[in-house]
């Protein structure tokens, strides 16, 4: 999973440095789009519900499949209400089941629609990226490929989509844990000739 | 047990700590026909003796699927425990409905528990009279408790409960130690073999015992909570009948010791 580190106000900018992926038990990651700070009451959720399983202390863990089902069911009460909490979450995990290592990636919307697939993007992403991971996306690829096609993802996305920041995040979750790599940048060009002289080809108002 | 001056309110202690309503509860459960629950690493079986009120009437039901993970066998009041086996099933579905997954037999177990505690300590309600065998499979292997009316629950490799359960748990002392790496049919078998055990001279047939399995298989596919149907327990009782009668006069000395054979003709 990747996001950039940013966190808007508006059009303001206002945080650049907010981690927007976190591990949750054992065996799942979230990832969220949307209002940082129903994230972080998602999360104080999920804390209590990883905490309650932990002081059972009788083998049995939530996988990524009942974290999926559980903020599916808190999310689409809330809208109900009318009172959502405005997220695009992303969940992703690894859990040996009695068919060995299944790995598990869904998304839930802050109206509720769930689904799982094997490639999920929140906001411009789903514009953006899913064309490309639609068309590059294999079974078998390695971590080092999958990177590869996630930072291909979040370059687009840094140059078209006016509230990202170049500073990323990836993390990843396998049977042996999580993890969520320090933020580092991408490299971006701006060396297009069509970038020089700007105003060459303007003509009249428009 | 004998009447005395502490034994009128469940919420009344003794001079000696103890709480004789709860204790007569557990004499309740003592007079319900036997069930047996046994359980291997990936199979959980439960069988139960059937009692019928009279040969016109149909046998109690004893034994309740809870979910497709889970059922329990039960002996004491059966109103009481039809009513907990709603309960149950209520508490297994509100599980899966937010988590999409079953939930684990020992939390089932925990929930149930605390729900007779509730009973051991209100002047107002009296505790359920029922004694429950759980069988379950979770994520962690094959599952059997047995909560009693007290609010206590312990895990088992075997149990036996109801009237004549001794004769059933000492035939399972003896055996119980090799019941992790037991198939699923040797685990029917000696549950069909413990209930002969509490019939005392009465021949088993499928239709005064019911047998219900839970489990994995090995390719890690899930044989749901099922009761097993009567055609296929007559088959297991005559193919079990059938090595028994098979042995000649020596190995005679060797059934008894082993305890499966209630038909030699001293018996009565």
């Amino acid at each position: 999973m990747a996001s950039d580190t940013g966190a808007s106000y508006g059009s303001t900018l206002r945080y650049k440095s907010v981690e927007r992926i976190k591990a949750v038990g054992k065996h799942s990651l979230i990832g969220a789009s949307g209002e940082f700070s129903d994230f972080q009451e998602i999360l104080r959720y999920l804390d209590e519900l990883t905490l309650s399983d932990h002081m059972w202390d009788d083998g049995n863990s939530l996988g990524p499949k009942e974290i999926h089902s559980y903020l599916t069911r808190v999310m689409y009460n809330r809208r109900n209400k009318f009172d959502p909490l405005w997220n695009s979450l992303v969940l992703g995990g690894v859990k040996k089941g009695p068919k060995g290592e299944e790995k598990y990636l869904g998304m839930v919307s802050m109206i509720g629609t769930h689904f799982e697939e094997n490639h999920i993007a929140t906001g411009f992403g789903n514009h953006l990226a899913i064309p490309i991971l639609r068309a590059e996306w294999r079974e078998d690829m390695t971590f080092e490929e999958a990177v590869k096609l996630v930072e291909k993802c979040l370059l687009v996305l840094l140059y078209r989509d006016r509230s990202s920041i170049n500073k990323f995040q990836i993390a990843k979750i396998t049977t042996e844990g999580a993890t969520i790599y320090p933020p580092y940048s991408l490299k971006t060009y701006w060396g297009f000739s069509h970038f020089e002289n700007p105003a060459q080809g303007a003509v009249g108002s428009w | 047990m004998f009447r005395n001056q502490y034994d009128t309110d469940v919420t009344t202690w003794s001079p000696q700590g103890r709480l004789f309503q709860v204790e007569y509860a557990m004499e309740a459960v003592k007079q319900g026909s036997a069930c047996v629950g046994l359980r291997s690493r990936t199979h959980a079986v439960l069988a139960a003796a059937n009692k019928a009120a009279s040969e016109l009437s149909s046998h109690q039901r004893k034994v309740f699927r809870v979910a497709e993970h889970a059922g329990v066998a039960l002996a004491g009041l059966t109103a009481d425990g039809r009513v907990l086996s709603r309960f149950l099933r209520s508490e297994c579905i509100n599980h899966s409905f937010v988590y999409e997954s079953p939930l684990p037999v020992s939390r089932l177990a925990l929930r149930l528990a605390d729900k007779a505690q509730v009973c051991t300590q209100r002047s107002w309600k009296r505790p359920y009279g029922v004694g429950l065998l759980v069988a379950g499979l979770d994520e962690t292997g094959a599952h059997l408790y047995y909560n009693c009316p007290s609010g206590n629950y312990f895990e088992y490799q075997a149990f036996a409960i109801g009237s004549r359960s001794q004769a059933a748990k000492t035939f399972l002392e003896r055996r119980f130690e090799k019941y992790n790496d037991y198939t699923p049919e040797q685990l029917i078998k000696d549950a069909l073999s413990a209930i002969k055990e509490t019939l005392q001279g009465e021949k088993l047939t499928s239709s005064n015992c019911t047998v219900a399995i839970v489990g994995r298989k090995d390719d890690g596919t899930m044989e749901p909570f099922e009761t097993i149907d009567a055609k296929r327990i007559q088959e297991i009782i005559d193919s079990m009948e059938a090595a028994e009668e098979a042995p000649t006069e020596p190995s005679a000395m060797q059934q008894e010791e082993e305890g499966t054979d209630a038909a030699a003709p001293m018996d009565i």
